[in-house]
């Protein structure tokens, strides 16, 4: 089967149309994600790994090595395979509950050790794959199965600002950004940031796209992208928080 | 550089975690993962003053998940890997540890079994039997050597590796606090001027050549969509497993042939049921010892040889009753009675062994 003329070389046909629900903001990062692989002439040497959650879906969707992880644990899985063979180009790929929930403790120290990984985050306010429960990331009041009532930040916290903390930690060097799928142009360049931080080898690279997920949402075209332009970015500031050779606070 | 970290064979007088650091380095490991905890540190650091000297590379993790994931990773690049835990820290790589099982990953585990459960002591035990046997959300796919003398903790440090790349599963030496800490002297040797090849190492991912343009991509599953799909990987794995288990399977046997009462025990007791075995020879009583060296394959058939004349069989172990277990389900149809002489994260001497069957009379 031949790839129609739009999608990115990297991209395996056989796997094509992707698995995706209707209007998921996975498949629009992954785009932004094999463009970036093809016009960085990266695809024999990636190595990707997929957490559990919906990014599981991409375990097939390149023409490039992938390897299946467990939830939260692919920022250990990369760093390891980086850790043995440094000529590889490892891409971690994972959601909001896998990045910011359980493996928290794998995010932080990777990036304190500056690992020469690209950690690619989808940020969708939820635990998508699991049916919709509260994440980190779940806005204040919004509705989730495990917040029926809205999340209550008096018991349960604020949403995590995770470029930000990562940003915190990572000395310079780092590549640290929040993206959009509201805006692909700009979260490809910042996907492209990070492939080429790490192919620079000057330290970590994060970036987090703001991403829909309309199935657990219950929204329709129009309040999905609503929610992920207007709402979302009430809190998650989109933006680059760190650039190899550029002063911080830009 | 130094080549070969060791030439020819020398006579050490060392702990059992630096034979376990130069058993590494003499296998030709490429890195080690690690999380600090007693009694393993010292394989980290006797590995991290080392290794730079040979080429080899060490990342401390920020915990055991991530030690046992970043093996893992390690080997799917190709790498001769390995880590090394115990107690909490066994608990909590049995997370990796399960996924080494269903994705064949040959990675290589030293544990170094400390009293349990929870925190309990720092010291010694053999209460990590059943977890690192059958450890983890899986079928217990895994080879577990329990050596018994420093001796055996170079030996079978070094065949974890070969056993691990040979058959894809990963391998554990399941050594402990008193092997981890006391001194022994060992002869060290390089494995090839001893005529063991080292099992060749495979890139699982990284291969030469563009995927779907020179080769197929490596995409490498865990998780599957249905009941009939993943029973056919379990059912693959399983076979392998058995396939593979004759070849696996080790042991040992002391005055078994005529022996009344056979003393079953693993790892450092062996040391003292060898010893009670001799004295009880002495005393005229026919008294035997079987020793099973991989627990996980069991050597049941050896072991079945081994007691076909005995009137009974004395289970001897520094906990309540793991190996017991074991011993009981590959026995199963078997009417031989088998007395427990547990003794749960403390030591056993031959003395001990020796008064507990005269007071049996
Ligand atoms: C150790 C472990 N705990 C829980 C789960 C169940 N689980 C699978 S996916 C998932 C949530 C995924 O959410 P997120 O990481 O945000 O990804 P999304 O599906 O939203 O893209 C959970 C909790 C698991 N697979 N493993
Ligand atoms: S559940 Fe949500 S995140 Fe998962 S595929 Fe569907 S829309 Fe995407
Ligand atoms: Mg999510």
């Amino acid at each position: 089967m031949a790839l129609a003329p739009n999608m990115p070389k990297a991209w395996r046909a056989e796997t094509k149309p992707h698995k995706f629900c209707p209007g998921c903001g996975h498949g629009l990062i992954l785009k932004a994600l094999g463009e970036c692989i093809d016009e960085l002439g990266i695809q024999d040497r990636i190595v990707f790994g997929c957490d559990i959650g919906c990014s599981l879906l991409s375990w097939d969707f390149f023409n490039a090595d992938a390897i299946q992880t467990h939830h939260g644990r692919t920022t250990p899985v990369l760093t390891g395979v980086k850790r043995a063979r440094p000529d590889r180009i490892c891409i971690a790929y994972m959601g909001d509950g896998g990045g910011y929930a359980i493996g928290s403790q794998h995010l932080v120290n990777a990036a304190s050790r500056n690992e020469k990984v690209t950690v690619l985050l989808a940020n969708n306010c939820n635990y998508g794959m699991t049916g919709g429960q509260m994440a980190p990331t779940t806005l204040p009041g919004m509705k989730t199965e495990t917040s029926p009532y809205g999340r209550d930040v008096e018991a349960t916290g604020n949403p995590t600002q995770g470029p930000e903390m990562v940003s915190a930690i990572t000395p310079e060097g780092a590549y640290v950004a929040r993206g959009t799928t509201a805006n692909l142009r700009q979260l490809k360049k910042m996907i492209k940031k990070a492939l080429e931080t790490q192919l620079n080898g000057t330290g970590f690279s994060f970036v987090e796209a703001l991403s829909a997920c309309p199935t657990n949402w219950r929204t329709n075209a129009k309040d999905t992208w609503n929610f992920v332009e207007k709402e979302m970015t009430q809190y998650f500031k989109v933006g680059e928080l760190k650039v190899p050779g550029e002063k911080e606070g830009k | 550089m130094a080549d070969k970290p060791i030439k020819g064979e020398k006579r050490f007088f060392v702990t059992g975690n630096e034979v376990v650091a130069w058993a590494a380095l003499a296998a030709g490991v490429d890195i080690m993962y690690g999380y600090p905890i007693t009694p393993q540190n010292e394989v980290m650091h006797y590995w991290t003053r080392l290794a730079p000297k040979y080429g080899r590379k060490f990342l401390q993790t920020e915990d055991e998940i991530s030690a046992g994931f970043t093996t893992c990773g390690g080997v799917f690049s190709g790498a001769r890997a390995f880590t090394a835990t115990a107690g909490p820290g066994n608990t909590l790589m049995q997370e990796p540890m399960s996924m080494a099982e269903m994705m064949r990953i040959p990675a290589v585990f030293v544990i170094t079994q400390r009293g349990g459960p929870s925190t309990a002591t720092v010291i010694y035990s053999q209460q990590e039997v059943t977890l690192t046997c059958f450890g983890g959300n899986g079928e217990g796919m895994r080879v577990v050597y329990s050596p018994g003398s420093h001796q055996e903790l170079y030996d079978y440090t070094i065949k974890a590796f070969n056993t691990a790349w040979k058959y894809r599963f990963p391998t554990f030496v399941l050594g402990d606090g008193y092997q981890a800490k006391m001194r022994e002297s060992l002869i060290m040797y390089d494995p090839e001027e001893r005529g063991i090849q080292m099992e060749p190492t495979e890139m699982i991912v990284g291969k030469e050549g563009t995927p779907g343009v020179d080769r197929e991509p490596a995409h490498l599953r865990n998780t599957y969509n249905t009941e009939e799909e993943l029973n056919v990987v379990v059912n693959e794995l399983v076979d392998a497993f058995w396939k593979a288990a004759p070849e696996i399977v080790e042991h040992q046997e002391f005055n078994c042939e005529d022996a009344d009462i056979v003393i079953v025990a693993h790892g450092v007791v062996t040391r003292a049921a060898q010893a009670a075995v001799k004295e009880l020879r002495a005393q005229g009583k026919k008294v035997g010892h079987f020793r099973p060296i991989t627990l996980r394959p069991y050597p049941i058939e050896a072991m079945k040889t081994a007691i076909a004349k005995a009137k009974e069989i004395i289970l001897v172990e520094s906990a309540e009753g793991q190996l017991d277990k074991i011993v009981k389900a590959e026995l199963y149809g078997s009417q031989i009675p088998i007395t427990p002489y547990f003794r749960p994260g403390m030591g056993i001497t031959a003395e001990e062994i020796i008064e507990f069957i005269n007071k049996k009379g």
